[in-house]
């Protein structure tokens, strides 16, 4: 699929948006605020395919957030049309087809590890059994096996962030989306993460949608990145990720890499320019 | 010499203060000597305590404090000879708590095991309920919430007299009393708590396509908890005080508020002094023991971390 | 919140209380006619229809609950109808239990700042004294009211300082507690500051300590406050109904003046409502000073 193709929502492939697992057309979202409306987001398209990995970018007010909350059912948009796996959001949401993975870990202080990745399984009322087993393999997958008695603020900020990615992926969504989740954490353990995180969505083979600013975050994990501007808040450039689907830290030395975010930050810098 | 473990000053302190006591009660020997000599070595103890960290320390420093202060007044109003219709010693006290155990426990029970604790749980149960009920409606929350703040800060316990003719003189009238001064900071407290749970935890559940009931029941109500208990311990002094006050004001022959009120106006001060006593140990005693649940069931709340 | 701009944010937090209050009133009315109904039958001719029966019930002497309106009445009789030096006067029994409250404010202002000042400045009192003044708030002190007044009567001393004396040692707890509570609130980096500096202790109260302590002060002051009142208002209870609030709601029960208990209630409630709104304002206008925060 060509940058055209997902810019312009007259080429729009109908096959591809029945695929679609987000697909946006026109979306808009106005805010009712004191001082005023506040246009959050402005004619966005967008179509998201199963599989990908898809980072929105962009400078703080741009919307990046508002579009995943939009996508999530957590805001409403004002006009346009917006479809999660060709459903409305909401419809979406009461499916619980995706995970959310928050800015803050929120994780229930009252809760011990297990039992906040076994909260989202008990209020979908899955089986006793089947939650312990689930709550051994996510925990297991993001590494904190041995903490599952623990209490959240006996954990590190990093290890709370991977408790609740655990808590998220437990009842096994197939789309995941991430709302900046190593933003408050220090580099290296968001290094760490990231590489974490791109094993994940390679042996899941999930759809994740992840908001960050941070430019080399984008593109070591995404397969595509979407470059947003603010004010009004809008998508000015879809960037097509080519890096190898296995990746490791050492990658983002290399000039494919450095390309790529390259082509990123001119991409912002243009949209900045605009307004 | 600063440096001796506190616990030999204390040790000293006490024995000197037990012999200073048994002179001036005799009048068999010198006071004046033991007596300093007691209350500089438990001023070093407590002292030396003061310095010190752990638990054993920082209870002993104000139990001494307290023994300190308890023996001050026996030393004085004895060796004084304060009369004792103004002061009566703590060890006349002491007998008295003996002598009148039986009398002290049946007030007890009239006022606390009755009034107190059905007016208590009556007020605390319906201040929560109504929380709840209210919860889904911001307009009663604005509504009430001001008017609960309001009254919470009115002198409730006037209310004693009207709850007297509406109820009789048995503790019905006071369980009232209680109910209505405990209600509203329940009330108000739990609305606040269940205000408590932050906006990502709340888009947390939403994301779950979790209902109204799950959303309490799995966050929003455990996110209360410290806030339920701060008005369960408030209450719980409010309890009493509100059942003692009451009976102030009309009672049958039972009850720690009438045996302070009439004793003392019949000069019985070593009674009444007994059954403040009790009053306080009732109030102590349920504070404890209400902060001790909150930290089982709130262990996980900042003010307790660490300590768990 | 949609057409939230169109009201202002007061009007729409005022709007639910003042219904509320409506609720409330018309509740009393209707709970004064089921309340009533009994007594106001037997006093009733035979045959005397429904609207008869509730004007009855908003009307008696002395009803179980008296309507509004009679309270109201009582109050403004009572407070404006006679002279304010005649113990038939509201005012005069006010402003008998409000400075006996005020007094015993001022000297639970001075007591709890000396020893909330000792007890963060010097340890031993901390270890030693803390705990029992945290203890002492569990404690339903109010009980010891009947014996001061008591013992006090003995050694010839009453009027004005027993009362005093019981509602300055109630209001004295919260107030020593906010503010060992505030002249701890400085964080260790502030306390720091001013120690590359060299200041002294006393620069470091005056700098550092008070001026943080005031947000703590104003909610101490608001509790201690309401307690003053209570205390005064329960002192006056041993001494039998001479005078004071506590006295007019033991005379009313007494003798029945179920009217009288009201009025004298309501009249507290607003005395203590007022207090609050002096704290309040003392606390608004040292606020402005500070640009709007505390």
């Amino acid at each position: 699929m060509t940058e055209a193709a997902l810019l312009d929502p007259v080429e729009h492939d109908e096959t591809a948006t029945a695929q679609a697992v987000v697909a946006a057309r026109d979306v808009s979202l106005v805010f009712d605020a004191e001082g005023g409306r506040v246009t959050a987001l402005a004619g966005v398209d967008l179509s998201i395919m199963p599989g990908d990995f898809v980072s929105l970018i962009g400078p703080s007010g741009c919307g990046k957030t508002t579009l995943l909350r939009a996508i999530a059912d957590l805001e409403r948009p004002s006009s346009g049309s917006l479809l999660v796996n060709g459903m409305s959001p909401e419809d979406a949401r009461k499916r619980r087809s995706y995970g959310y993975v928050f800015q803050a870990p929120a994780l229930y202080p009252w809760r011990n590890v297990a039992r906040n990745v076994m909260l989202p399984l008990e209020i979908m009322g899955l089986a006793r059994a089947e939650r312990r087993v689930r709550v051994a393999r996510y925990l297991a997958l993001v590494g904190l096996g041995e903490f599952a008695r623990k209490f959240p603020w006996q954990l590190s900020g990093g290890m709370q962030q991977r408790v609740s990615i655990a808590r998220a992926l437990a009842f096994e969504p197939k789309l995941l989306l991430m709302d900046e989740p190593f933003g408050a954490l220090d580099e290296i353990t968001r290094d760490g993460l990231n590489l974490h995180l791109h094993e994940l969505w390679r042996r899941t083979g999930m759809t994740a949608v992840f908001v960050t600013h941070s430019i080399p975050e984008a593109v070591f994990l995404s397969t595509r990145i979407v470059v947003m501007s603010a004010r009004p808040g809008r998508v000015v450039d879809i960037i097509d990720n080519d890096l190898p689907a296995t990746r490791d830290l050492d990658l983002r030395e290399t000039p494919e890499f450095l390309a790529v975010a390259h082509r990123v930050r001119e991409a912002l810098r243009a949209g900045h320019s605009y307004d | 010499m600063r440096n001796a473990p506190p616990f030999i000053w204390a040790a000293i302190g006490l024995i000197a203060a037990g012999l200073a006591r048994h002179v001036v009660a005799d009048g068999t020997g010198p006071v004046l000597a033991p007596s300093l000599i007691a209350l500089l070595t438990l001023f070093l103890a407590m002292l030396g305590f003061a310095r010190r960290e752990g638990w054993a320390a920082r209870l002993a420093t104000p139990a001494l404090f307290g023994l300190v202060l308890l023996w001050l007044w026996e030393m004085l109003v004895i060796g004084f000879a304060v009369p004792f219709v103004l002061l009566p010693p703590p060890s006349a006290i002491a007998l008295a708590f003996i002598r009148h155990l039986a009398l002290l426990w049946q007030d007890f029970a009239q006022t606390y095991l009755h009034a107190v604790i059905a007016g208590y749980g009556l007020g605390c149960g319906a201040g929560f309920l109504v929380a709840l009920a209210i919860d889904r409606s911001p307009f009663l929350k604005r509504g009430l919430l001001p008017m609960g703040n309001m009254i919470s800060a009115m002198p409730i316990v006037g209310i004693a007299p009207i709850m007297v003719m509406w109820f009789g003189f048995e503790w019905p009238s006071k369980a009232a009393v209680v109910v209505v001064m405990t209600f509203f900071p329940m009330l108000v407290n739990t609305t606040a708590g269940l205000a408590e749970a932050g906006a990502i935890e709340r888009d947390l559940m939403r994301s779950y396509a979790a209902g109204y009931g799950v959303t309490l029941l799995k966050l929003r109500l455990p996110a209360a908890l410290p806030h339920i208990f701060t008005a369960l311990k408030l209450n719980a002094t409010l309890a009493l005080i509100g059942a003692v006050v009451a009976e102030f004001f009309g009672t049958p022959i039972l009850g720690m508020g009438f045996r302070i009120s009439t004793e003392a106006a019949k000069m019985n001060l070593d009674l009444v002094w007994a059954t403040i006593t009790v009053a306080a140990l009732a109030g102590s005693l349920s504070f404890g023991a209400l902060a001790l649940l909150e930290r089982l069931v709130t262990f996980w709340h900042p003010s307790f971390r660490g300590s768990s | 919140m949609r057409g939230g701009r169109l009201s202002s944010p007061r009007a729409g937090a005022i709007l639910p209380l003042v219904v509320v209050i409506f609720a409330l009133i018309a509740i009393w009315y209707l709970g004064a006619v089921a309340l009533n109904a009994p007594q106001a039958r037997d006093q009733l001719a035979e045959g005397a229809g429904f609207r008869d029966l509730v004007a009855q019930t908003w009307s008696m002497e002395r009803p179980v609950l008296p309507a509004p309106h009679q309270i109201a009445t009582e109050l403004a009789e009572s407070l404006f109808g006679r002279p304010i030096t005649s113990p038939r006067s509201l005012v005069y029994h006010t402003w008998v239990t409000v400075s006996a409250a005020l007094a015993g404010l001022a000297l639970a202002l001075a007591l709890g700042l000396t020893l909330a000042i000792g007890i963060v400045h010097v340890r031993l009192l901390d270890r030693s004294l803390m705990p029992w003044v945290i203890a002492s708030q569990t404690v339903p002190v109010l009980a010891i009211a009947p014996m001061v007044v008591v013992v006090l009567g003995n050694l010839g001393i009453t009027g004005l300082v027993p009362k005093a004396a019981i509602a300055g040692y109630l209001a004295f707890f919260p107030i020593t507690v906010g503010m060992v509570k505030g002249l701890r609130a400085p964080d260790p980096l502030q306390i720091d500051l001013l120690r590359t500096y060299d200041a002294g202790p006393v620069q470091v109260f005056s700098l550092l300590r008070w001026p943080a302590s005031l947000g703590f002060l104003f909610p101490s002051l608001r509790i201690a406050v309401a307690l003053a009142l209570v205390g005064a208002i329960v002192a006056e209870l041993p001494t039998g109904a001479q005078a004071g609030l506590g006295a007019r709601l033991l005379a009313g029960s007494y003798y029945g003046q179920t009217v009288q208990i009201w009025a004298a209630l309501l009249m507290a409630s607003a005395t203590s409502l007022l207090g609050l709104a002096v704290v309040s304002m003392v606390e608004a206008l040292v606020a402005r000073r500070r640009g709007g925060r505390l």
